[in-house]
């Protein structure tokens, strides 16, 4: 079976976002670069399905700087064969048509059984490139997705509906897949997967892009909420708590 | 005059959700300015059950669709085909679980962007803005669409819904019929023992942290929860710990969340927690540590041991209750 797995590089969860000079950008110039958190689950679910069938072929694409290869490395280094740079210096800025349209053309040329991708990058949190992509290719879509088999050549899928329900799919190959976090464990590399890694091919070649559909405006940092207040220590404060959240939030 | 506003509705049985009529509510502010139509366009069964209260929320045009909601692949193509030919300069839809599905599906349809999660909409010299969170809410950017269509999901609890007459009159949509055995088929449903109540839509948010020693605890927080009415959220660090779903998670790689009211139980406040909930109405915060960063954010702060502070707040709210009841 071969697999795409769509991975993006994104500054680490604790970055404090600062805005660039041209208000329009996050200004990039101190972060810490990480594999978007729910890009590893679709990275710990592609190699699971190869490893349990015993075949088949990873391959991580990214739309990304060029710096970027040593994110890809890391995504070598947990077991994927290969790995496609879609190179872009403004990839983090994107809008979802265009990072969709530029994964979408590459996709169609590898043409996998199975794309998998995080739900959402979380530097944009659009949550769309997934669903996109295979709009574009017209296959399947399942979108945050926390359990997936392969049976009888079709993808057994479970997310989470409304009101804790679960939700079990039936999804047709060719698909894509969108996960999100419990699907799985994803696994550090080892330190043969890291050698390993250094021998297998990145495929770096300019990304494909179209005209961007959206323009960002402006950019700006969230208004600081006012100074909160201690109203007391201890079980003894509970009563001026609900007499401020009745009487001055009008909340009970 | 200006391509129409389209409003993809969410209904049950003509009941028609909360964060729909907020989307709407955002539409139609949207047209009056712009000087264009308000169309509402509803799925499933009880569609047309839904047009009185669409219209007292500003719909002009109830467009109902023969098509099973839960297929997301027909109805993004039913409501695509309903949109496109309206020009629509918007096309608005709620970023719950369905609007989630749906929205990248129809925008992809009309090759128009989609600004997901949005919690403003304006007009700036006659094309749209949506203003939307990014980095779980550490930043926020104002986008509008390069052509002539903007796709926008509205986050609940963001808008107020409000009532603005309007003719709200039925017309039957047209659906070509769904392609089968395309796509992802639903098989079976499990249902939750105990019906939750979605995060992102709850009014109040009741939420532990690690402080609280184990999974066994969040009954306290279950108590409290279940008198305010209110979701039970978690930190990350309880959900990596396994104590709670990640479904519960609130934060950067979580929900992103805008209560009313959202009482932090033992939560000292990392970033990424504090990024997901910053724009509740009212925080609170109940934490043994006085320098924790979590009180940096809170309306109201009790230092102390949540394990005395929170039975005593849920008994209080109890006779609160009882007492107006």
């Amino acid at each position: 079976m071969k697999i795409v797995a769509c991975v993006k590089r994104v500054p680490a969860t604790d970055t404090r976002v600062k805005v660039g000079i041209d208000g329009v950008s996050v200004d990039t110039a101190q972060v810490e670069w990480v594999i978007n958190p729910y890009d590893e689950f679709a990275v710990e679910a592609a190699l699971q399905i190869k490893e349990k069938a015993g075949e088949g072929e990873v391959t991580i694409v990214s739309l990304a700087p060029p710096e970027a290869t040593k994110e890809l490395r890391t995504c070598l280094a947990m077991g994927a064969d290969k790995a496609i740079l879609l190179s872009d210096p403004d990839a983090s800025s994107r809008d979802a048509q265009l990072t969709a349209t530029a994964l979408a053309k590459v996709i169609s040329e590898l043409s996998p059984d199975l794309v998998l991708t995080g739900k959402l990058a979380v530097d944009r949190d659009q949550g769309q490139v997934g669903s996109l992509i295979a709009a574009k290719l017209g296959w399947a879509c399942l979108t945050e997705i926390k359990a997936l088999e392969i049976a009888d050549g079709k993808a057994v899928c479970e997310r989470s509906g409304e009101g804790g329900n679960r939700e079990k799919y039936d999804v047709a190959l060719p698909a894509v897949l969108t996960c999100t976090k419990g699907l799985n464990e994803p696994r550090y590399a080892s330190l043969k997967g890291i050698m390993a890694a250094k021998k297998k091919p990145i495929d770096e070649r300019p990304a494909d892009l179209g005209e961007a559909r959206m323009a960002i405006k402006s950019l700006e940092l969230p208004a600081e909420r006012s100074e909160g207040r201690i109203v007391g220590e201890g079980a003894e404060a509970v009563p001026e708590l609900v007499r401020l959240l009745r009487e001055e939030a009008k909340l009970l | 005059m200006a391509g129409e506003v389209v409003v993809v509705i969410e209904q049950e049985n003509g009941s028609v959700k909360r964060a729909s009529l907020e989307s709407l509510t955002a539409g139609a502010r949207v047209a009056a300015e712009l000087g264009a139509e308000t169309t509402a366009v509803v799925c499933g069964a009880g569609a047309a059950d839904a047009a009185a209260v669409l219209g007292a929320h500003g719909a002009a045009t109830v467009v109902t669709l023969d098509v099973d909601p839960a297929d997301a692949n027909a109805a993004a193509s039913a409501i695509a085909e309903t949109a496109g030919p309206r020009s629509p300069t918007l096309v608005l839809l709620a970023h719950t679980n369905y609007g989630k599905d749906l929205g990248p599906r129809i925008a992809g349809l009309l090759d128009a962007p989609l600004a997901s999660d949005c919690v403003e909409l304006s007009v700036d010299g006659g094309s749209v803005l949506a203003r939307r969170p990014i980095y779980a809410g550490k930043a926020v950017v104002n986008v509008a669409s390069t052509g002539a269509t903007l796709v926008a999901s509205v986050r609940p609890n963001a808008i107020r819904a409000e009532e603005r007459p309007a003719a709200g009159a039925v017309q039957a949509g047209a659906a070509s019929a769904p392609t089968k055995g395309l796509g992802a088929v639903l098989q079976e449903i499990v249902q939750a023992a105990q019906k939750k109540l979605e995060l992102t839509e709850a009014d109040v948010i009741v939420s532990g942290g690690r402080g609280l020693k184990g999974p066994e605890n969040f009954d306290m927080i279950e108590a409290l929860a279940n008198e305010l009415g209110a979701a039970v959220g978690a930190s990350r660090a309880v959900v990596d710990a396994g104590w709670r779903p990640h479904s519960d998670q609130v934060g950067q790689t979580g929900k992103t969340v805008s209560p009313q009211l959202y009482i932090a139980v033992a939560i000292s406040g990392a970033i990424q927690h504090l990024a997901g909930m910053r724009t509740s109405k009212y925080i609170v915060a109940i934490n043994k540590d006085p320098e924790a960063p979590i009180f940096k954010l809170a309306d109201y702060g009790i230092v102390g041991d949540a394990f005395e502070v929170v039975p005593k707040l849920t008994e209080a709210v109890r006779e609160l209750k009882a007492a107006h009841a």
